[in-house]
């Protein structure tokens, strides 16, 4: 069996493959094993009510297969692959066994399928991109595929992550994985959570670990503290913190561990924020992705109007509606932020003014409230992963507790946390470099409909904003302009995408720049995602800088 | 403390004179400025502008420039700088982007003179014109650096990097329109103040940011960049294209570099990151600084030569708040501290040393290595101040090498070959490997594998083969290996000392020497009397001892074992004169003290003897007597081999002893041993061996060595890519590599083929096929051979 197995993963890897011939001898193997199977479980009546009620263990193993290859005939960059496996798929079913069928619609619960699938069509870069990291991992994840509308982006991103997780290190490669484990509980993303499960238990991991925190060795159960920390509320970590991690007898940390940890952690921290932001769905493949129940009326309603996808035309209809509603929102936006290019000179605002600017932008940030209030509870499974789930982002200037602001000038990223993070884990400081510039820096010039924008002004405000949630201060910057270019809804689903992205809804996301494009939604993810990462890591290194002198 | 120097200046200044010394500020520091009087300096910070006078023996305020209930961010300094020729002007980069002057010759307590907020971001770096007046510089993190008429309310011209953020901004010595620019991505580009649309030269200087330039004071055209890469380069600007003529490699990424008064090729650097220390280099030894300052307890931020004309002051301003006066005098010299002696063995054996010329002159008997002494004094100064220049370093190379003899390891080789671990019982396996070691004239060794045998063995098993060998072996050849070991050793040890020879080398020569001295094996009483020192022996002596009053079981010895033991030492080589007859044990004992009266050192060696001819005459009687009782003295006596390099032995001992023993010794010091013999061995190659050694050994540590690499890594039959994942599916071709001529199916474990045809298959598919059939199973045609 086990031998099986391997020979099975071969030929799914060899889907992967650039040759068309090997992928194709590939695609004969994995028909013939279908077909075995089925024959094997003999000719099921049509009658039988339910496959999974009969399963016996080669059912379940065929219906994990047939996932796959219904995963496959949606997500494989190789045409070829696809259709193969649309047709596999189709005898089988003709052969009167139980097929399944995608859950929701596509990588996104809030982006249109086809819209996301377009962009490897369009442009040969991304195409290219996704076959190289569908070779890679014999996947291509939900969040690749969206991040597939900013090519540049999702090369240097896919690059980071992949030394950070495969790529020597200080780490054991199943610590890597249990780590990211942990950073995405905490933001109770299964999504995450079960993609690194599968890679976790893949790279040896043991299963025990899974069953919590208290499972894990004492070293990472060390590390939950700091996890905690540095997911809601960074500003809170000092020196101390660091202390403990490294000076605990047997279970201590060295510092070169604790830095790949703390990417690590603030890695997914952040990605599980652009997995809400972006309304990652389950991958086909995995459970929530796929159903064998037929399509029936009832079931249609639940989960796809719950995810409020899949009448595409109704949604048209609305979003129509709503572009009439809103139309020249953003020429509105476009007026400002010339007006504050152009009067800038003028202005002369002073120095306390500015001050009191950023704190007016903080207090307000805080006063934005998160999402309408329903207090979910994290599902089990997920919970399990940290400890404390009542910890949760507190607004970092409240009221009797006095932290003071984190200047920018006296600790950035370009001259303290590089150095830092390449000193004690060569190459990773470039590679964060390169990924927070691309982020930062990634524009096409284009503003909804609009051409040849200077975006600079806005992609600024977003990220000091971010930062500024952080108490991070720019003192450079005039926070009043985040009031003049960000609009309220704006503003809501940034905190909470931040700060509580498990809350994050589809009305959020859809409530925003209601006439700009899905790209460029995505785009704004992307620096919210980094622009977080990079508030996380600055307090992190500063306080491991702090430790060290 | 005295002031240290006098130092009359082409400014015609006064002279200044200080000590080492420091102030604490109330913050912590950005950037230092100082006036050209060199007796005031500027600190400025987020939170600190203030003036200091700089006394004879301490720091005074003189000024605090933060005025105003509510500062705004315009005193939140990154830079400051004092103008050069006006001594009332000041210049301050402010975090928010404004870049600010001041006049302290104002009246009022608001010194503020203008206030340029043309910057959109950050203010990095700003800079007085050398010898201009009214011109002032700033380089800004919005990529722009501005030329200011101080005259004027506004800039005078804008220079566009066309790039990142401008790290720092430089006028230069030399040139009086030209100044140069870092910039974070790593260039540096050189400007003519007159053409503000296009900079003259760009070139790359570091990977990731420039954090600073500075120009050489002596016109030279020189500039020294520092940058995040933990580089400091000096870069020649006279040629056509900028030229890279020094690179210092330092520790942690370079924040300041200011080239040191008067003194050509120095410069110091203070970094951003990690490291605290200030260092003065040499750009032309890079590898050591020339001199340290490690007051700060953390990042200093900010550095500068007290008087531009003064090598001997350096001021500085750090994070832990403090600002500090160094003199030169009281600056650690790392090269004082590094060792100057440096140790290699060459690939036969060679050694060279090289040290202090004065280490080694004393050294009668060094032969000198031709073109090995080199004497070399490194640098001269037009000013031969000793205080000034690196240490006089001169040392000399010394090359010792091996004779052909001294190098050879065959006994190693072959023993490893020849000894018998397992698979036999104890007491062959002990005689055989005595044997072996006979052979190979490591007589001791022989010897002491017969002891083993005979204190490990069951009574029963040994009363046949004991006595008998022991007669042949034991008598006359034990005493002449022990006699001439003593020589050998004494010997050696002498050229030893002398000759400074390798530890590796003592055992050959040590080898050696019995070899010689197995040729007048006759003289055993008089070596054994006239030789030296023996310590190799001092364990195994005691073991003796016990071991004789464990062997003379019989009753009559009973109350003589128990004394023998304090009497160990005297009783010497007499009895060797005794062979046969256990009798004289207790004369030994008379005998022993004038013997030793002769020669105190040598110990051990006839009480081994005095065993021997014990056990021969009464190997039958000492049948209750524990094997555990053996252990320490065979502890004992591993670690003896062991310490004398001689790992193989003990770690042979420990695996024939197997669980006699292994308790005996800590599981550390046990793999220890493996480890080394195993190494041992793998470098002679001797693979086989070394597999043998560690499935046999009982350390977990050392058994699972034989778990790791045992990868296999095979090419596809078909498309002979390396096949990555498993051993009988091509990744590529997606074809099973390995199909079994015989039944044609994939074979996944042993696979056999014919290296003349390379057809081949399951193993016991083709071994049936060959047993009927000559031809290849494929049918290829090619007859196989299956042996």
């Amino acid at each position: 069996m086990d031998i099986q197995d391997h020979n099975a993963t071969a030929r799914w890897e060899a889907l992967g493959s650039r040759d068309a011939r090997s992928r194709g001898t590939a695609m004969e193997h994995i028909s013939q094993e279908v077909m075995r199977r089925v024959e094997s479980i003999g000719p099921i009546p049509a009658t039988v009510p339910s496959p999974l009620a009969t399963a016996g263990h080669s059912t379940s193993d065929l219906n994990d297969i047939l996932a796959r290859l219904l995963m496959m005939s949606k997500r494989c960059p190789f045409d070829d692959v696809r259709e193969r496996c649309v047709w596999l798929l189709q005898n089988v079913q003709d052969l009167g066994v139980r097929i399944p069928r995608t859950l929701g619609n596509g990588p996104s619960r809030f982006i249109p399928e086809k819209e996301i699938l377009q962009v490897s069509k369009v442009d040969p870069r991304t195409q290219s991109i996704f076959e190289d990291a569908f070779a890679a991992l014999g996947r291509l994840d939900n969040i690749s595929l969206v991040m597939g509308f900013h090519p540049q982006y999702l090369e240097s991103f896919l690059r980071t992550q992949h030394y950070l997780l495969q790529m020597d290190g200080p780490l054991s490669l199943h610590y890597r994985h249990y780590i990211g484990i942990m950073a995405a509980a905490r933001h109770q993303c299964s999504y995450l959570v079960n993609l690194h499960v599968n890679d976790f238990l893949q790279v040896g991991g043991d299963s025990k670990w899974l069953n919590g925190l208290d499972g894990a060795p004492q070293k990472l159960q060390a590390l939950g503290e700091l996890n905690k920390i540095l997911a809601h509320r960074p500003w809170l970590l000092t020196k101390a913190h660091i202390e403990h991690l490294l000076k605990a007898e047997e279970h201590s940390w060295s510092l070169a561990e604790l830095i790949h940890a703390v990417v690590l952690l603030t890695h997914y921290h952040s990605l599980a924020s652009f997995t809400f932001g972006c309304g990652i769905t389950p991958e086909i493949h995995s459970n929530g992705g796929h159903t064998f129940r037929p399509p029936s009326l009832s079931q249609y309603c639940v989960c796809d109007i719950a995810n409020g996808n899949g009448h595409g035309h109704l949604e048209e209809r609305r979003g129509n509606h709503q572009v009439s509603e809103v139309s020249g929102e953003v020429e509105v936006l476009m007026e400002r932020m010339k007006q504050l290019q152009e009067c800038r000179d003028e202005e002369e605002a002073s120095q306390e003014e500015m001050a009191t600017r950023f704190e007016r932008e903080k207090t307000e940030s805080m006063l934005v409230a998160t999402a309408e209030d329903e207090e979910c509870v994290p599902s089990r499974d997920v919970s399990r992963h940290f400890e404390d789930p009542s910890y949760g982002y507190k607004d970092f200037s409240r009221r009797g507790e006095h932290v003071p602001t984190f200047r920018v000038q006296d600790y950035s990223w370009e001259d303290h946390g590089y150095s830092l993070v390449n000193r004690l884990y060569p190459d990773v400081g470039q590679l964060l470099d390169e990924k927070f510039q691309m982020a930062y820096n990634l524009t096409y010039n284009t503003m909804a409909m609009h051409k040849d924008v200077d975006t600079t002004m806005l992609r600024r405000a977003i990220w000091n904003y971010i930062h500024c949630m952080f108490g991070i201060r720019y003192d450079d910057y005039d926070y009043g302009e985040i009031n003049q270019l960000l609009d309220r809804s704006f503003k809501v689903y940034i905190k909470t995408m931040v700060c509580s992205p498990e809350k994050t809804t589809k009305r959020m996301y859809e409530s925003f720049w209601r006439q700009f494009q899905h790209s460029e939604k995505v785009h704004v993810n992307l620096l919210l995602m980094e622009a977080r990462m990079q508030a996380e890591l600055l307090y992190a290194l500063r306080a491991i800088t702090r430790y060290m002198t | 403390m005295e002031k240290m120097s006098r130092v009359s200046t082409a400014l015609g200044s006064s002279a200044i004179s200080g000590r080492t010394m420091f102030c604490h500020l109330d913050a912590p520091a950005n950037a230092i400025g100082v006036c050209r009087d060199a007796m005031q300096v500027v600190v400025a910070g987020r939170n600190i502008f203030k003036i200091y006078g700089l006394e004879e023996e301490q720091f005074v305020e003189k000024l605090n420039l933060r005025v105003g209930r509510k500062p705004s961010l315009n005193f939140s300094c990154a830079d400051v700088m004092w103008h050069q020729m006006e001594e009332n002007l000041l210049a301050t980069a402010a975090t928010n982007g404004a870049v600010v002057t001041w006049n302290l010759g104002k009246p009022s307590r608001n010194k503020q003179d203008q206030l340029f907020t043309e910057h959109k971001r950050t203010v990095n770096k700003v800079c007085f014109h050398p010898t201009e007046v009214y011109m002032l510089l700033s380089g800004s993190q919005d990529g722009y650096m501005k030329c200011f008429d101080l005259r004027k309310k506004e800039s005078v011209s804008t220079f566009s990097g066309q790039s990142e953020s401008v790290r720092d901004v430089q006028f230069s010595m030399k040139d009086y329109f030209t100044f140069a620019a870092s910039f974070e991505n790593g260039n540096v580009q050189l400007w003519d103040i007159r053409r503000p649309d296009r900079y003259e030269r760009m070139f790359t200087a570091h990977t990731g940011p420039v954090f600073c330039c500075d120009w050489h004071p002596d016109d030279r055209g020189w500039l020294a960049t520092g940058g995040r890469d933990k580089m400091v380069k000096v870069w020649d600007m006279t040629t056509n294209r900028a030229k890279e003529i020094y690179c210092v490699q330092t520790i942690a990424s370079v924040a300041r570099v200011k080239w040191r008064p008067e003194r050509k090729w120095h410069l110091a650097t203070c970094s951003m990151m990690v490291d605290h220390n200030i260092y003065v280099w040499d750009v032309r030894r890079p590898f050591i600084p020339f001199a340290t300052f490690e007051e700060h307890k953390d990042v200093t931020t900010g550095i500068v030569w007290r008087h531009q004309h003064d090598p001997y002051f350096l001021l500085s301003g750090s994070k832990d708040s403090t600002l500090y006066q160094h003199m030169f005098k009281d600056a650690s010299r790392p090269v004082d501290r590094a060792n100057p002696e440096g140790l290699c063995f060459g690939l036969f054996g060679d050694l060279a040393f090289a040290a202090k010329e004065s280490l080694i002159s004393g050294d009668t008997n060094r032969k000198p290595y031709p073109g090995g002494d080199r004497r070399y004094p490194i640098f001269f100064f037009k000013k031969p101040d000793l205080t000034e220049q690196f240490a006089h370093v001169s040392s000399a190379l010394s090359v010792f090498e091996s004779s052909l003899e001294s190098r050879r390891m065959d006994w190693f080789v072959k023993t490893a070959h020849l000894y018998l671990l397992s698979g036999k019982p104890f007491a062959e396996l002990c005689d055989h490997n005595a044997k072996v070691a006979k052979e190979l004239d490591r007589l001791q060794v022989s010897t002491t594998w017969t002891m083993l045998r005979i204190m490990f063995s069951d009574p029963a098993n040994l009363s046949t083969p004991g006595p008998n060998h022991i007669g042949k072996l034991g008598t006359l050849p034990l005493m002449n290996s022990f006699s001439m070991k003593e020589m050998g050793m004494g010997t050696e040890s002498r050229l030893d000392r002398s000759k400074g020879e390798s530890r590796q080398d003592n055992i050959h020569l040590e080898l050696g020497n019995s070899l010689i001295n197995s040729n007048n094996d006759e003289n055993e009483e008089t070596e054994g009397s006239e030789g030296q020192a023996e310590y190799m022996f001092g364990d195994a002596e005691l073991d003796d001892d016990d071991l004789y009053s464990m062997e003379l079981d019989n009753q009559a010895a009973e109350e003589q074992e128990y004394t023998l033991p304090q009497e160990a030492f005297p009783l010497r080589h007499e009895i060797m004169d005794n062979p046969s007859a256990p009798e004289h044990l207790q004369q030994d004992k008379a005998d022993s003290p004038h013997a030793s009266g002769n020669e105190a050192e040598v110990m051990c060696l006839t009480p081994i003897e005095s065993f021997s001819l014990i056990s021969i005459s009464q190997p039958l009687f000492s049948p209750h007597l524990p094997a555990h009782f053996f252990c320490p003295v065979v502890r004992e006596m591993l670690s003896h081999y062991a310490e004398q390099g001689d790992v193989q032995m003990a770690v042979s001992v420990l695996i024939v002893l197997g669980d006699r023993i292994r308790k005996e010794i800590d599981d550390l010091t046990q793999e220890h041993w493996y480890m080394s013999y195993i190494d041992l061995l793998q470098r002679f190659e001797l693979w086989n061996v070394s597999n043998e050694v560690i499935k046999l050994s009982t350390c977990s540590a050392i058994a699972c060595l034989n778990q790791t690499s045992t990868t296999l890594h095979v090419n596809c039959s078909n498309c002979k890519r390396p096949m990555s994942n498993r051993g009988w599916i091509c990744d590529r071709c997606h074809q099973c590599a390995s199909i079994c001529a015989v039944c044609h199916h994939v074979v996944k474990g042993l696979f056999v083929w014919c290296q003349g045809c390379s057809h081949g298959g399951h193993l016991e598919h083709v071994m049936n096929w060959l047993k009927s059939s000559s031809h290849c199973p494929a049918g290829c045609g090619h007859l196989c051979e299956y042996t």
